[in-house]
């Protein structure tokens, strides 16, 4: 069973209006446990109104959405539930850090979901590791941490009530190389650990092809592809048509094709585009 | 052409915390020369000390040792402040923080009614800058209605209508999407190429500082490089050291390397690196 199941989702802004416009139309998906995915499209294609109502922050205006086969608006009243097993981080989540210490900030979510004070404190410190917070940080105001650990420490508030779907909203976005490279890991990391569903918006189709299992691209509030990386990246013309790169190793290699060189395009990362290149120099096969 | 910038063995220290213990310098002993006309990139990790270096340019920041001048003038002479803002503007990353009026063109017009200008010349500065990045069509729109890219052009026309003769960008492109970030490259390219103004760019997207005519490094608030593009992204193992990254046909081609393959180390884009495997290919 899909731990995530969209059945003909649609949501429209401002209904009814003459300024009335469908951000996701009819969208049909389902997303199995365990998936890394990459969300990738332009602003405005949908993803962010499309994640919104994955943990019920946005009502659908037609269509269902099911987290573990449940119907999230079946009873209203339980909708509160769905936002502690759906936990969802935004763009920039160190502009919401607000408590006094950060130890506070992270406990927030656990509080309210009526944690004791031993699961709190437990649930606190597990996030800071997968964050690579130091716990001598966590009595510090989050307002005196650098750039990167408020970034941290605003990941950590959410994975501390223990979701079994994390979703973030482009987690490196104005980080530096190095900063983007951590945060990735630190990603990888917490999947591996925890064995959660997560699932990542971003701009930058390396990263994507780094970390990802599955690409879910979206254009024009629709799903334009659902699939495995090579099955994405496989379809660089259409990518290209509605204006998404594919990785620049990926595109030397289709380059290579183009100038009738017999080799294979699905080359994602630069060390599997080295072996292949090496591998053909000494005359192998690809 | 002469230097429009010149840092002398500039250092700067931001103040003292509440504690009063002191800071680290952001910037420490940097001599540089910006050539007048010329596109210089300025890359380095968070906290390398860019932007403050970027500060510095126009008397944002004020040396605590050396000396900064800007067209001759010495930016810790409070009295030509005014003058260097005029010679030297800035743009920073974030474009809701840069945005004063409700209007775009009253936004781009705000410089130049600062500083004075005729209103009929004001008129034509603002539509020139307007058209300038593009964005003239757009003159009458409210600017929380536009997107990020459109921001950012709107803040850069708002420097050009100063008719200041050098542009310094902080991460201009940071918050922007590709789309967002392909404008506001190819704006500031057009700015550099065709109307002959200076531009420092202050980024860590390495395809955009790819495009500069020079590439200086920064690491702990020195100048660690110092080149061409090429001269710098050859030296991949060093920029990944500093936690810097490269194109990624850089980065194969020094994989390759590596392994013993005789390959150019300076390649930096698809093209480069698709010709020089072919000539590998065909001269096995």
């Amino acid at each position: 069973m899909p731990i995530i199941s969209l059945k003909n989702l649609t949501h429209t802004y401002s209904a009814g209006t003459p300024l009335s416009v469908s951000a996701i139309e009819n969208i049909n998906l389902d997303i199995e446990s365990g998936e890394l995915v990459g969300i990738i499209g332009h602003t405005g294609s949908g993803k962010s109104t499309l994640v919104q109502h994955l943990n019920g922050l946005l009502k659908p205006t037609e269509g269902k959405v099911f987290i573990d086969g449940e119907d999230i608006w079946s009873n209203k009243k339980k909708i509160r539930s769905v936002r502690f097993k759906v936990g969802l981080c935004f763009q920039y989540p160190e502009y919401q850090l607000f408590e006094e210490t950060v130890y506070k900030d992270i406990s927030f979510g656990p509080k309210n979901m009526g944690m004791s004070k031993e699961e709190i404190d437990l649930s606190v410190r597990r996030a800071a590791d997968y964050v690579g917070l130091r716990h001598d940080l966590l009595n510090k105001s989050p307002f005196d941490l650098s750039g990167g650990e408020k970034r941290r420490a605003a990941i950590a508030g959410v994975m501390a009530m223990n979701p079994k779907i994390l979703i973030l909203d482009e987690p490196t976005a104005g980080l530096d190389p190095k900063g983007r490279r951590e945060i990735l890991d630190m990603i990888v990391d917490y999947k591996k650990k925890t064995g959660s569903t997560v699932l990542l918006v971003s701009h930058s189709m390396e990263d994507v092809a780094s970390v990802a299992t599955k690409i879910l691209v979206m254009n024009k509030s629709q799903v334009a592809m659902y699939g495995s990386v090579d099955e994405v990246f496989s379809r660089a013309d259409e990518l290209e048509k509605i204006n998404l790169d594919v990785p620049q190793i990926t595109r030397i290699f289709l380059g290579l094709r183009k100038r009738g060189i017999d080799v294979s395009a699905d080359v994602y990362t630069v060390n599997e585009g080295c072996s292949r290149l090496l591998s053909l120099l000494n005359g192998g096969e690809c | 052409m002469g230097n429009i910038i010149e840092f002398d063995n500039v250092s700067f220290r931001y103040e003292a915390d509440i504690e009063g213990e002191m800071l680290p310098l952001a910037v420490d002993s940097v001599s540089l020369g910006i050539e007048q006309g010329s596109f210089v990139a300025v890359l380095g990790h968070n906290g390398s000390g860019k932007s403050t270096l970027a500060k510095l340019t126009n008397a944002i920041n004020i040396p605590e040792s050396g000396k900064v001048t800007v067209d001759g003038m010495d930016t810790s002479d409070e009295k030509l402040t005014d003058a260097i803002r005029r010679t030297v503007g800035m743009v920073f990353q974030n474009p809701d923080n840069q945005i004063v009026a409700t209007i775009v063109e009253d936004d781009v017009a705000f410089g130049p009614e600062n500083l004075g200008v005729p209103p009929a010349e004001i008129r034509q500065r603002v539509d020139d800058a307007l058209k300038a990045v593009n964005m003239f069509e757009f003159r009458k729109s409210e600017p929380h209605k536009l997107s990020g890219g459109q921001k950012q052009r709107v803040a850069i026309a708002g420097v050009i209508a100063m008719q200041t003769s050098c542009i310094v960008l902080d991460e201009p492109t940071a918050m922007l999407d590709p789309n967002g970030r392909r404008e506001v490259i190819a704006t500031i390219k057009k700015l550099n190429k065709e109307m002959g103004i200076t531009v420092i760019l202050v980024t860590h997207f390495m395809d955009e500082a790819v495009q500069a005519d020079r590439v200086v490094v920064m690491d702990k608030g020195r100048i660690i490089m110092d080149g061409t593009p090429r001269e710098v992204f050859s030296e991949s193992d060093r920029l990944i050291a500093v936690g810097l990254d490269v194109p990624q046909a850089t980065q194969l081609a020094a994989a390759l390397i590596k392994k013993g393959v005789q390959i150019s180390s300076d390649l930096l884009d698809e093209n480069e690196c698709i010709d020089a495997v072919c000539e590998l290919l065909r001269s096995k």
